[in-house]
């Protein structure tokens, strides 16, 4: 068995993230790291090879920088990477994304395909549907739990409304939750071992992609502008001496008509 | 006038808030026509009507929700096919954006999601989004295809006007590629009697904070008719039900109050409610980050603060 994980190179949430003069997120100002969110979909198919013989690929496209996300998830346990690197992808929307990974996992010819449930940057959530039409492959997204059966993959899927138990069978795309699991943290001997395992670089033209394909002007949408929101004004902030905090509060809401 | 498709967001018939909003908001850019699949359109039909929808294409075959989003896609695709919308609005949410996905490369057309508003420019559709836990405004436009947007709840305030809501019944077949991903048991969730999360105009939310007592959370969210948030702090700790978490993994609110309770503010948090228009937060330590966000705070400890607070509120009710 084969599974192979989308992962992405993004920019630490936890820094401050700003876009370029190109509209496009400024990935040069701050440090990058393996999209957090995507530690979970690694840890679920390094789950699978435990329970079975399956080789676990990670994918990913970007700047070199992106190798970064690759050898995080090496270090985890996974078995190989393959890195898109291309200047010409620079700038691409999920339409454009979802081309190069669907032509890169292709190649690979997964059982399973997984990603996690959003990137921590761009947070469309689109890119493994997006996958899933383009290869042609049932998709069980945001899934909270994940059992596998020899080839049948059953999932929970806790939605707004209902929580739903769903059954596929391999080749499939699935995206995992934080809730599916608890990310492996890489041991001393996972990291020296990911340096000896095989990353596989590939430009466009080796996925048989044009560069006309993807970028900013191949891509369905366009960015007009981005503009800064003002920061919040500075409210008010009382203590609770005397046990007035509540009473203040209560003024508050009802000044604001909101009681 | 063009036809703006919008997907109904319903259960078995039950049309959610969302979808008087998208309606009001296709209302603004053409002829707001909604798209209803699954079963329960004698429940939907006067909620449409009511919010403007001037045709209604019923997709009614409840064998086909045990399909996930396929069905849903090819009757959209369908529909763009056959109608030539100008523009499809679909809530955000997973389902609604796994069907945009799909959908946007099925028709080769630009896809939006997140949008908090949509507006007819002088190029033709002009979207916002809220990015990096709201401290950008992102204006773009889709350049090719029909525009797909996935709007936020609560974007726009839905606006009661009467249409003709001419239904027409439409159908798809459904490939058996389609149909190898199904739902095998659906137990919906029990009630909590308090508005929806996402829907919510006031929304309390507790955090580690409450040491895992939700109580005086829940009576004070109670007091003013609001539904109820968990941070991932709390939800992680068992406290809390996952379903309920406001976050960057959880749900994302933006409600005209949101009341942070005993949660600090990290930039998980502050992801899925920064948006909101008033915030409130009652917490112990000054130095909380969500201090920065607050129209009002309170510095003290929410386990006083908040039951006092909600006595007075239910007093003043009478």
């Amino acid at each position: 068995m084969k599974v192979a994980v989308c992962v992405k190179y993004v920019p630490d949430a936890t820094a401050q993230r700003t876009f370029s003069s190109d509209g496009t997120v400024d990935r040069g100002a701050v440090d990058g790291l393996l999209s957090e969110l995507d530690e979970y979909a690694v840890e679920e198919a390094l789950k699978m090879r435990d329970s079975s013989d399956a080789e676990v690929v990670v994918v990913t496209m970007g700047p070199e920088a992106a190798r970064t996300a690759i050898l995080k998830s090496l270090q985890m346990g996974a078995d190989a990477g393959v890195h898109v690197l291309d200047d010409a992808i620079h700038g691409s929307d999920a339409v454009g994304t979802s081309l190069v990974l669907a032509k890169a996992l292709e190649r690979l010819e997964p059982d399973v395909v997984l990603c996690g449930m959003a990137s921590t940057d761009g947070s469309m959530s689109v890119v493994p549907a997006m996958l899933a039409e383009r290869m042609g492959l049932p998709q069980v997204t945001f899934a909270s739990e994940v059992t596998v059966d020899g080839t049948t993959v059953r999932v929970r899927r806790d939605g707004d409304t209902a929580t739903e138990t769903i059954e596929a069978n391999m080749p499939l795309l699935l995206s995992v939750t934080d809730q599916a699991n608890e990310p492996r943290y890489p041991s001393f001997k996972g990291i020296m071992a990911a340096k000896k395992k095989p990353v596989e670089t590939l430009t466009l033209a080796d996925l048989g992609v044009g560069v006309d394909e993807v970028g900013a002007d191949a891509a369905w949408t366009k960015v007009i502008a981005v503009e800064g929101r003002p920061p919040r004004s500075a409210g008010t902030v009382v203590t609770n001496d005397g046990g007035t905090g509540a009473e203040q509060l209560v003024g508050f809401l009802a000044g604001e008509r909101f009681v | 006038m063009s036809e703006i498709l919008v997907l109904v967001d319903h259960v078995d018939g039950a049309v959610r808030k969302t979808t008087a909003e998208l309606l009001t908001l296709a209302r603004r850019l053409g002829e707001p026509c909604a798209v209803f699949i699954g079963p329960g359109i004698d429940s939907a039909r006067d909620a449409l009507k009511r919010y403007g929808a001037e045709r209604v294409y019923v997709l009614d075959s409840s064998d086909l929700s045990d399909y996930l989003v396929a069905p849903k896609v090819e009757a959209l695709a369908q529909l763009m096919a056959s109608r030539s919308p100008a523009t499809v609005l679909i809530p955000s949410g997973a389902e609604g954006k796994e069907i945009a996905g799909r959908l946007a490369i099925r028709t080769e057309s630009g896809l939006i999601t997140d949008a908090i508003d949509v507006e007819l420019g002088e190029g033709g559709l002009v979207t916002r989004q809220s990015v990096f836990a709201g401290s950008y405004t992102v204006i773009a436009n889709v350049t090719r295809g029909t525009p797909i947007v996935t709007v936020k709840p609560n974007s726009v305030t839905a606006e009661a006007v009467e249409g003709a809501a001419v239904e027409e019944a439409v159908d798809v077949a459904v490939s058996d590629a389609a149909k190898t991903a199904r739902i095998v048991e659906r137990q919906p969730r029990a009630s909590s009697g308090r508005p929806e999360l996402t829907e919510a105009a006031i929304v309390v939310s507790g955090g580690r904070g409450t040491a895992g007592n939700f109580e005086p959370v829940e009576a004070f969210a109670d007091s003013l008719g609001a539904a109820v948030g968990a941070s991932r702090a709390a939800v992680d700790s068992g406290w809390y039900p996952h379903s309920y978490q406001v976050g960057q993994t959880g749900k994302t609110v933006s409600p005209q109050l949101y009341v942070a309770a005993g949660i600090s503010g990290a930039i998980q948090h502050r992801a899925g409610m920064q948006t909101s228009k008033t915030i409130v937060a009652v917490n112990k330590d000054s130095e909380a980050p969500i201090f920065e966000l607050v129209d009002f705070g309170v510095v003290g400890d929410l386990h006083a603060i908040l039951p006092a607070a909600t006595e007075k509120i239910n007093a003043r009710k009478g």
